[in-house]
């Protein structure tokens, strides 16, 4: 197994780490028993997500996609966040291997549950918009508490 | 500064060795069961290199050694060659430990579909199998204890003699993979009462590819490849002399060296698990006492063991982990989750194993690096938070 060039470089240097204080949504994907969990912030002005940070407990992959999806999004709109997908974010990185696939759908939902929170707390019921947020993404019950 | 802390994985080779084999990969490069001048030369070399090693396991006879390509195939031979013996007489159980190599744990799973029943030892918090656990677990038709010498993972070295012992009056054979323990414990197969063991040369600065297995005089094992007559028609394959070669003079050299090592290496050892504890919320897996001089594994709350890897890979550190993510699969460790540690603890794992090749430069170099990455991985991990704000 090897990573691709980007994903050592937003391993090694990750953007965006972090937290925002005052942010407007936060979301939280994964849990510590699968070995990642990821946690998204976002600042919106407008319809515009101007601050995006994020603090993930993972291997090299789960970091590299969280700091990859941090920067998909940033300065883009709401709308064009949520069409954000865990192709564009592997992708964006050249790549992943076949067993890290399911940090980049983590790093999707973990932007999703974020704008999930944003909508809550305006008081929209964000299940229409933003879909239904999977905790994990193993295809077969690892028995953690998402699968079972 | 560069800095390999893998040597549990594998090792270097030492030129020594290299030295010893290059006569055989170049000159002298005829087939051992040849009649002429370079393959009877070649029969030669084999069999000064099998006296060599029974010499130095204590073995009665240097019939009692058989060549292999590895550890693997030596544990694959000794189990499945002797149950499937045993298995006319009706001896249809096997003896094991939760946290053996997977070599001896997926070999044991695989004569399950051949009517065998497997019993797996417990090995409590310190990573040692109670001789009493397998004295309660033999029973009437029990074919094989199989219990490895010393843990790849941790270290941890197991009261072989003790194990074989019980055996021995219980009339069960006793099997022991001792491809980590060779050179780092003095092994004797006559006063340890084992009947059969696992070994491999490039865990001691040999040659990859080539290994043995210990079988005592009198047990009945199955061949497990069939073919020509090497090996006294045991295990069939043209001899990798070299790799035998070089097989016996890694053990004539780690062994005679051992004494001066082991008491190098406890102290660098222990220095560094003593500097390593000091970080938060840290802690040694298994026995700090019954493990090998060389060894060192450690888990560190709230962080991945591959990102630390990765990082110290970046430092120039090569170390491993039993990380969930470096084998692919979601589960870690299995010898960490054997010790009983949650799941959460087990992903963030570290280990550290060194030999002749490591100096106390090393372990200065890593106790300025290990606390700085684990600090910098804890300060964006969200389960580091909720572990300390609980």
């Amino acid at each position: 197994m090897a990573y691709s060039e980007k994903v050592m470089d937003h391993f090694a240097n990750p953007r965006n780490v972090g937290e925002i204080p005052d942010a407007d949504g936060v979301g939280e994907v994964g849990n510590s028993k699968c070995g990642d969990i990821m946690r998204m912030y976002i600042k919106v002005e407008g319809n515009v997500i101007v601050d995006c940070k994020f603090k993930t407990f993972g291997c090299g992959a789960a970091i590299a996609t969280s700091s990859m999806a941090t920067e998909l999004i940033k300065g883009k709109t709401i709308d064009e966040a949520l069409k954000l997908t865990n192709k564009a974010v592997m992708e964006a990185l050249d790549g992943l291997p076949p067993v890290k696939v399911h940090c980049s759908v983590l790093a999707e939902q973990a932007i999703k549950a974020a704008l999930s929170d944003y909508y809550t707390r305006q008081g929209i019921d964000p299940t229409p918009i933003v879909g239904v947020i999977k905790e994990c993404d193993h295809e077969h019950g690892c028995g953690c508490e998402s699968c079972s | 500064m560069q800095i390999y802390a893998d040597n549990a994985a594998t090792t270097a080779l030492s030129p020594k060795v290299l030295e010893a084999m290059t006569p055989y990969l170049t000159e002298i490069y005829g087939n051992p069961s040849s009649l002429y001048r370079i393959g009877s030369a070649a029969k030669v070399a084999v069999e000064e290199s099998r006296q060599t090693i029974a010499n130095l396991i204590g073995a009665k006879n240097a019939n009692e050694i058989y060549f292999t390509s590895g550890g693997s195939e030596a544990d694959n031979w000794a189990i499945k060659g002797v149950c499937r013996m045993l298995k006319a007489k009706g001896k249809n159980h096997i003896i094991t430990s939760k946290f053996e190599h997977h070599a001896v744990l997926h070999t044991c799973e695989a004569l399950t579909k051949e009517g065998f029943e497997v019993t797996y030892l417990d090995v409590y918090e310190d990573g040692l199998v109670r001789p009493e656990d397998v004295k309660n677990a033999i029973r009437e038709n029990t074919a094989l204890v199989t219990i490895m010498y010393a843990n790849n993972e941790i270290g941890t070295i197991q009261p072989i003699a003790e194990i074989g012992k019980i055996c021995r009056e219980a009339g069960v054979l006793f099997h022991t993979d001792a491809v980590q323990a060779m050179c780092n414990v003095p092994i004797n197969v006559e006063q340890e009462c084992i009947d059969l063991m696992s070994l491999t040369a490039h865990k001691f600065h040999g040659p990859k590819g080539c290994g043995a297995l210990y079988v005592r005089r009198g047990v009945r094992i199955q061949n497990l490849i069939d073919g020509g007559a090497q090996e006294r028609s045991r295990r069939a394959g043209t001899e990798n002399v070299a790799g035998i070669v070089g097989l016996a003079k890694a053990m004539e050299l780690g062994i005679s060296t051992m004494e001066e090592r082991n008491t190098r290496l406890t102290k660098m050892r222990d220095r560094l698990i003593e500097g390593l504890l000091n970080i938060e919320r840290s802690r040694l897996n298994g026995s700090q006492t019954h493990r090998l001089p060389g060894n060192v594994n450690m888990c560190f709350e709230g962080i991945e063991g591959e990102s630390l890897l990765l990082r110290l890979d970046l430092a120039g550190v090569s170390a491993s982990s039993g990380s969930a993510c470096t084998s692919g699969s979601l589960d870690p460790s299995h010898v960490l989750l054997a010790l009983g540690l949650p799941h959460e603890i087990a992903h963030g794992s570290l280990r550290l194993s060194f030999s002749d090749d490591n100096t106390e430069e090393d372990i200065d170099y890593l106790l300025e690096v290990v606390p700085k990455i684990v600090e910098y991985l804890r300060s964006f991990s969200p389960l580091w938070d909720k572990i300390i704000s609980e």
